[in-house]
């Protein structure tokens, strides 16, 4: 029976992907992984201003993560010549939220669990907000399903049949800014992008349609959580990257029987 | 009353007027084919009919509730999202095996249920498009250059197939082509567009004589017209309306030497 900070930690990790799974499959339809990246280093932003006003980490992160997704999604609908601004704002939201935790000494000592997670240390409380703020997510997802299947198809296909293609978007937005906030403590900032593509990606070869591609992401994400933190226990690894980790294995592994036609 | 009506639309991409005063409107059962050379803004008018568009002025009226079926220029599926072509076509209202299996047949694409949308050809593409579009039972069928990378034949194929369904659903059609002289002969009206709407007519059937039968090919079973361009406005202040200022001088009647071109594009 393994100890009891691990069960925590599975359960806060597998929570985590019933939101993470079918959300990272449309960021890989929609080629968002910029988006992400940029939702999730502003996350750390999040928590220096979160933890210089006094107010709860978690409304800090989400707050900020969701302007960030939203300033984000302002600039792709520009276009092309958008990249190189959203490079811009990926890394500085880095940079400034470095900057802004150096003024916090009690952050700053602790510094690598906002930026690789905390996995080990997640509370019953830190369960509670995971696990609602990931079916919170999955909720969404599920009621807006097909709304965002046809506009990730095609935009005017998706208006002609009356949804619009610009609220679809913002839905994937919110849900994005919430599932980074909800990541933070399992794997931190620098790879909460990772943990929604690689599951998404490595689910690619085992699903003929797009319903089975999100299960099998959640499928291989809660995998990737049990068999890492399995990794972390036996080698003494850092948990949020050797989940990530195996992640990664899993997506090697998907591309070497066959490739789903 | 009419489907979708466009009043003195004006629309901007950035700085470049991409619409000007553009009066549009189709009726139900009516076949419009809207040709205009490349960048005339025909996709753009279609954007808007549809809602898509920001308008700098103007209007555009659609009936309410109006059902559209839309199919689009081409589909780009990410290779990263897979789809089969039986989930495609309940996209975005579910619809039962049998329905599906029906339009399919309708379309002339039966059985392809199970493939994946990105192996299909593009005339099969064209295809399962217009049969998920036609399962929405919708009032007006908007096609945004369906023939776009098929061969005359496949053209022709399926501009019949279009006929055949308005002939027994009386979905009305509107038909966007970059083809400026050779239409589908069951269009009531053809709309040259460039900016703005440079002329408006019908086609004119092809006859049945030999030599046309020899231009367009056999076995197209009379699916093309010729449409011939009566501009009867002036640009830029001249008075030969058949001097064009946007680089589209059509060769007004010239049947033969478009047919050329059309043929030459097809080889």
């Amino acid at each position: 029976m393994p100890d009891s900070f691990l069960i925590l930690a599975g359960l806060a990790g597998i929570g985590l992907m019933l939101a993470a799974g079918p959300l990272g499959a449309f960021v890989v339809w929609r080629r968002m992984a910029y988006m992400g990246d940029a939702t999730a280093h502003a996350a750390i932003l999040g928590v220096a201003l979160a933890l210089a006003s006094g107010m709860p980490v978690a409304a800090g992160t989400t707050v900020v993560a969701l302007l960030m997704a939203l300033a984000v999604t302002v600039l792709s609908n520009r276009g092309r010549g958008a990249d190189t601004a959203l490079g811009v704002l990926a890394h500085s939201a880095l940079a400034f939220g470095l900057v802004a935790v150096s003024f916090l000494p009690n952050v700053r000592s602790d510094l690598s669990s906002w930026l690789f997670g905390d996995v080990l240390t997640v509370g019953m409380g830190d369960l509670l907000w995971i696990w609602g703020g990931s079916v919170a997510v999955l909720a969404l997802l599920v009621w807006r399903w097909d709304a965002l299947l046809t506009a990730t198809v095609n935009e005017e296909l998706a208006q002609a049949a009356g949804i619009d293609p610009r609220r679809e978007k913002l839905t994937l937005t919110l849900a994005l800014a919430l599932v980074v906030a909800v990541a933070l403590k399992i794997v931190g900032a620098l790879l909460i992008a990772a943990l929604l593509i690689i599951p998404a990606a490595a689910a690619r070869a085992l699903a003929r349609t797009p319903e089975a591609m999100a299960v099998w992401a959640v499928a291989v994400g809660a995998v990737s959580v049990v068999a890492g933190l399995s990794l972390s226990l036996f080698l003494d690894t850092p948990a949020g990257p050797s989940i990530v980790a195996a992640a990664a294995g899993l997506f090697g592994l998907s591309l070497i029987p066959f490739r789903a036609r | 009353m009419k489907l979708v009506e466009a009043s003195r639309l004006c629309i901007r991409h950035g700085a470049q007027a991409v619409l000007e005063n553009v009066d549009f409107a189709i009726s139900a059962g009516e076949i419009v084919t809207i040709v205009g050379p490349n960048g005339s803004g025909k996709s753009t008018l279609v954007r808007a009919l549809i809602g898509l568009e920001q308008l700098v002025s103007g209007t555009v009226v659609r009936r309410p509730g109006l059902g559209i079926g839309y199919v689009p220029q081409r589909l780009h599926l990410d290779a990263a999202l897979p789809m089969t072509v039986a989930r495609f076509l309940s996209l975005p209202g579910r619809v039962g095996g049998d329905a599906a299996a029906r339009a399919l047949d309708r379309t002339g694409v039966p059985g392809l249920e199970d493939r994946q949308v990105a192996s299909l050809s593009g005339g099969q593409l064209q295809r399962v498009l217009l049969a998920r579009a036609l399962l929405a039972r919708p009032e007006i069928l908007i096609l945004d250059e369906p023939t776009q990378g098929l061969d005359q034949p496949g053209t022709a194929a399926f501009y019949r197939l279009i006929e055949e369904v308005r002939r027994e659903t009386g979905v009305a059609v509107l038909m966007v082509s970059h083809d400026l002289h050779v239409v589908m002969s069951a269009s009531d009206r053809v709309v040259c567009l460039n900016g703005h709407v440079c002329c408006e007519g019908t086609p004119s059937v092809v006859s049945a004589a030999p030599a046309y039968r020899a231009l367009f090919g056999a076995g197209t079973g009379g699916a093309f017209a010729l449409y011939r361009h009566v501009h009867d406005h002036a640009h830029d202040g001249t008075t030969d309306a058949h001097d064009h200022p946007h680089g589209h001088n059509h060769d007004h009647g010239h049947a033969q030497g478009d047919a050329h071109r059309h043929e030459d594009e097809d080889a």
